[in-house]
């Protein structure tokens, strides 16, 4: 017998939202968009899509959902974050604004726009570190949108893949419990292994 | 152009559109100066958009309407964290290589802006920085994707305060495409023919329904309200440019709209951020203007 979906939420204040929901939908979650605090209530996960996170930062605080999206994180709910979502789970932000809040769940430092303005943008890969994205498995395909760099990596947060063929570059994804992390945009290319990972800490993280 | 280096290719179709699918449900604001560009960021703005004079002034004071100095965007620029665009004048391709060359993020080939061709656009295929074009209608849309531009916005009438022209082009632009998704493949020929665009854009959006690239907003927002209603047309964002910093309280103005392009279809919501604003612009009716921006692109 299959197990039941999972609900995950899809912060939905500003980003590239209907791409995180296709994704999640490809890899059998059911997906509710999060405006509202009572949007958050039995939600299995949460993503935090790609955007602007001073933006969505700012907006978190007025639509009063940051502090229980921050005792949520706290208390484990699984939680992935692209990009600005990245940046918002981050201990530490380096060139962001002095008035940019974070959820600190993510033992690691982020440079804002670390790789550049947009003409540094760039499609690349990323290369699986250990077996939760599978070592040895061809590499991700990897879309960097002025995309924030992995600076320092502490205490329990763990590498699962870094930029280049080989491996060579900095850290792109990285997970601590139940937190999950990538610099770039798995929900822009088709290869879904980031998400059905998520989907899987989702539905074994027993958050209600 | 796409370069490869060490594996990573810059300057493709998917990094282009990318940026525009990440502003997604946000409001891009006009801005002269690095301390407007700092209120915009306060307020929550995605990117500020950097030129020389707002819409509603390049209207009363006339002359030829150009690309910003570099001094000014670079300002902008060190001021902010957040994406910067610049406009570039219709078919001036020497400007848009130096907005490139500045590293500007978005480049705005605008109406707004003194054509300076009366026959092409740019070819944007040829640069690695992505653009934003307007549109009036769905021919129009396909024919600046068709020359590489990444993201549409419709034209509306800059820097007039007045929405109507903005809504009437969504409506034509989204009307014509739910149109389109009903017509046979027969007469998709006779559709390409009528909006003047390639046949393979219009078969493929045929079939999806949509735009292959984000379509935002622009020409005539003044209020929170204003914004709700063009995300509710189906708008993904929203440009402002006049509205803000020609208003009475630019900052609170700028946040309410902020709030607003998000919670769009929370009318409470929108109520509670419209409340005590002070005086939007002053606005034009249409029918008092003279030469029309949105009729300058072909």
């Amino acid at each position: 017998m299959e197990e039941p979906a999972a609900t995950v939420g899809v912060l939905a204040l500003q980003g590239d939202v209907l791409e995180h929901e296709a994704a999640l939908r490809e890899v059998g979650v059911v997906v509710r968009r999060v405006r509202r605090p009572a949007d958050l209530a039995g939600i299995e996960g949460l993503v935090l899509p790609g955007g602007e996170s001073t933006t969505m930062s700012k907006l978190l605080e007025s639509s009063g959902l940051f502090a229980p999206i921050a005792e949520a994180v706290a208390g484990g709910l699984p939680t992935f974050g692209t990009c600005a979502g990245l940046i918002l789970l981050a201990a530490k932000v380096e060139d962001g604004r002095p008035d940019q809040r974070s959820f600190a769940a993510l033992d690691c430092t982020v440079r804002r726009n670390g790789y550049g303005s947009q003409r540094f943008s760039f499609e690349g890969v990323a290369a699986p570190v250990g077996d939760a994205l599978g070592a040895g498995k061809a590499p991700l395909p990897a879309v960097f949108i002025r995309a924030p760099l992995v600076t320092e990596v502490w205490g329990d947060a763990e590498v699962l893949a870094r930029e280049g063929q080989d491996g060579g570059g900095a850290p792109v994804v990285l997970r601590q419990s139940n937190v999950l992390g990538a610099t770039f945009h798995p929900e822009l290319t088709s290869d879904r292994r980031v998400h059905r990972l998520f989907a899987g800490m989702a539905r074994a993280g027993g958050w209600r | 152009m796409t370069t490869a280096d060490a594996g990573r290719e810059t300057g493709t179709f998917k990094v282009k559109r990318g940026l525009a699918d990440m502003l997604r449900g946000g409001v891009i604001m006009d801005v002269v100066d690095a301390e407007q560009a700092t209120i915009a960021e306060d307020a929550g703005a995605v990117s500020v958009m950097a030129l020389e004079r707002v819409p509603a002034d390049i209207r009363r004071e006339g002359g030829v309407a150009r690309m910003s100095d570099p001094a000014l965007i670079e300002g902008i620029q060190q001021a902010v964290t957040i994406p910067v665009m610049a406009k570039a004048r219709i078919g001036h391709f020497a400007e848009a290589q130096v907005l490139q060359a500045l590293g500007v993020d978005y480049v705005d080939e605008s109406e707004v802006l003194t054509p300076a061709d009366e026959a092409y656009h740019i070819d944007k295929w040829a640069f690695t920085v992505p653009f934003v074009c307007g549109a009036t209608n769905l021919g129009e849309a396909l024919r600046r994707i068709s020359e590489g531009a990444a993201m549409i916005r419709s034209k509306g009438e800059a820097g007039t305060g007045n929405i109507v022209e903005a809504v009437r082009h969504l409506r034509s632009i989204l009307g014509d495409l739910r149109k389109l998704t009903q017509a046979d493949s027969a007469e998709l020929y006779g559709w390409a023919k009528e909006l003047r665009a390639p046949i393979g854009l219009v078969q493929e959006i045929a079939e999806t329904g949509k735009l292959p690239v984000p379509l935002f907003c622009a020409g005539g927002i003044a209020t929170p309200a204003d914004a709700s209603l063009v995300m509710q047309l189906g708008a993904e964002a929203v440009f402002v440019g006049s509205g803000i910093f020609k208003s009475e309280d630019p900052a609170r103005r700028a946040r309410a709209i902020v709030e607003a392009t998000t919670h769009f279809e929370d009318a409470g919501y929108v109520a509670k951020v419209s409340r005590g604003l002070g005086e939007a612009m002053r606005g034009e009716e249409l029918s008092e203007l003279g030469e029309r921006l949105a009729d300058r692109g072909w």
